[in-house]
């Protein structure tokens, strides 16, 4: 066991931000998969983060009380911009949630009695271990394959193909448009503040745009029609980076190269079960059908 | 069943139906007809609640469906199927159809999560039903297939099965057989029959005067956004004001007696109808 302490000393953070970024990108791939194209979940992620690590430090908490706090602050404020925003559709609802996430990261820069502004927040107690990571990436996998495989899965999927035809399913588009983009937001706040608690600091400007845009790229490079997809698309760029770190300089221009290939010869991401089964000549979705006639 | 009275819609400045008065009653297979842009589909839209009527009431079987949400006037027991087809390409028709079965599903969040047995139950019965649905409309053989591989004639079934999984009572198609070949729509024709026959109310807007009059019992006929005629098919069939509504009225001649002679160029409305190709009004709007 020798080179697995050596590999976890050296590269314990690069595994545990692998799966917070595993977080993030599920928590985008919940909204666009009810077909809201939303970029304020870095917001939702350094709410969460912040909430989390203030409770952490000036009161104390328990750690699990603090990660659920910073889970309901972000689903809270969600809600309530959910309100007014998620009658916006497409380009509109990106337009919306990019400006709410530029108010949230201008707040956290200018409330320095609380956050700390542009210094952030120093000195957060190390209490992430790499089994609240797994099991935080797991639950919320097993609750997103249990809802994909119901009603309300199958809801977000007409909501995201056509939501006035949805509508008149008897599906109600806005509560169902609500329940995504919160659920979205206390995912996206959980990865925050499990964040928090593992890099001993936080700043305003790591939840900008530029973070939203990394994680909408991590859930469309994997692909967004099945669950696999954004846990692929967060790993390859949470590892790329690292991998490449030989070619010095023209690190980040490879970097871009690849998923500038994959998204032109992949549109539908690297995870594609359409695809795969077309490789081995099946059909789609078979099982289901035999389940209904009763084989 | 349903009752529209005094109904107004206006754009703006255009009014695209002023005053509607018109019932349904409950049973049978009831006809809406008129020329493009007469105001069919905006009926439509007011009654599943996707616009809003400038006045007027609408009524579903004593309830008042203005101001209604979309999914709120489905869960009373209306569907519909669109113009413009819009089945969820996506997915497989059998999961297309489960869809409509949305309100259906009798199982809660607990249920989801732990897979409880009432949730196998539920979602078993629900897929079921959708091959039984499917059926109806002989789409059960390719249940697995995705929606968007279809053909155009066979999407529009499948829409019609998926809003059958609503559990309407009033049943709303928007011209159903558009853009179907004519073995397609005499198929169509009997199927639609046969769920009348089941129990559903059907209200139809459709182009193809064949289809309405050998379906319909009852027909009534839009034009500028009126009723201009309500009755059965042999009353509308020779009622002057539809004749002139369709096919126009030539000032300078006497006016049309369709009873009697009448010139090659027309159409005869009370016997065979035109093929689709030949060049009248109503089918350059049924191939539309």
């Amino acid at each position: 066991m020798d080179w697995f302490s050596n590999f976890w000393a050296v590269y314990s953070n690069v595994v545990l931000t692998l799966g917070i970024n595993g977080l993030l990108a599920l928590s985008i791939w919940l909204t666009l998969g009810c077909g809201m194209l939303s970029i304020g979940n870095a917001a939702f992620m350094g709410l969460g983060a912040y909430t989390a690590a203030l409770i952490t430090m000036n009161l104390g908490w328990p750690f699990p009380v603090s990660l659920a706090a910073g889970m309901v602050v972000p689903a809270a404020l969600a809600f309530v911009i959910g309100k007014p925003t998620l009658r916006l559709s497409g380009i509109y609802l990106a337009m919306a949630t990019l400006g709410f996430g530029e108010v949230v990261r201008i707040t956290l820069l200018n409330w320095e009695s609380l956050t700390g502004g542009a210094l952030g927040l120093n000195g957060i107690p190390q209490l992430t271990q790499w089994w609240h990571v797994a099991l935080a990436l797991a639950v919320t996998l097993v609750v997103l394959w249990r809802l994909r495989r119901s009603k309300v899965g199958r809801a977000f999927e007409a909501i995201k193909e056509d939501d006035t035809a949805a509508g008149l399913m008897g599906i109600d588009v806005a509560n169902t448009k609500m329940l995504a983009f919160v659920l979205g937001a206390a995912i996206a706040g959980l990865a925050g503040g499990l964040d928090a608690h593992l890099t001993f600091f936080i700043g305003p400007q790591e939840f900008g745009f530029d973070k939203g845009v990394d994680i909408l790229t991590m859930a469309i490079l994997g692909g967004i029609g099945s669950l696999p997809g954004p846990i692929i698309g967060a790993a390859i760029l949470t590892l790329l980076p690292e991998l490449l770190r030989s070619l010095k300089d023209f690190r980040l221009v490879v970097n871009g190269l690849i998923l500038v290939l994959i998204v032109l010869f992949l549109p539908k991401g690297i995870w594609d079960p359409q695809r795969f089964r077309g490789w081995f000549g099946l059909k789609p979705r078979r099982a289901l059908i035999a389940k209904a006639r009763g084989l | 069943m349903l009752e529209l009275s005094q109904l107004s819609k206006g754009f703006g400045g255009l009014k695209v139906l002023e005053g509607i008065d018109l019932v349904i009653p409950k049973g049978g297979i009831h006809g809406l007809i008129g020329p493009n842009g007469a105001g069919k589909t905006t009926l439509f839209n007011i009654i599943t609640g996707l616009y809003a009527p400038t006045s007027g009431t609408v009524r579903f079987e004593g309830e008042s469906l203005v101001g209604q949400r979309p999914h709120r006037i489905t869960q009373l027991g209306l569907a519909r199927t669109f113009q413009n087809i819009r089945v969820f390409k996506e997915m497989t028709l059998l999961e297309n159809v489960v869809v409509g079965m949305h309100r259906h599903l009798q199982y809660g969040g607990l249920g989801l999560l732990f897979s409880t047995g009432r949730f196998r139950a539920e979602e078993k019965r629900a897929r079921e039903r959708a091959l039984e649905l499917l059926s109806w409309v002989r789409l059960d053989g390719q249940a697995d297939e995705l929606a968007d591989n279809l053909s155009y004639g066979n999407q529009r079934k499948l829409e019609l099965a998926r809003a059958l999984a609503t559990e309407p009572k009033l049943l709303l198609l928007d011209e159903p057989v558009a853009g179907m070949n004519s073995v397609e729509k005499t198929e169509l024709m009997r199927e639609i029959a046969a769920i009348a026959e089941r129990g559903y109310t059907v209200l139809l807007i459709e182009h193809d005067m064949r289809f309405v009059m050998g379906l319909c019992s009852r027909i009534g006929v839009l034009n500028f956004g009126r009723i201009i005629a309500d009755g059965t098919p042999d009353a509308i069939r020779n009622d002057p004001r539809v004749i002139e509504a369709y096919l126009g009225r030539d000032d300078e001649e006497e006016p049309l007696d369709l009873t009697q002679e009448h010139p090659v160029h027309l159409p005869d409305l009370s016997g065979d109808f035109p093929e689709l190709g030949s060049p009248t009004t109503m089918d350059r709007e049924s191939r539309r």
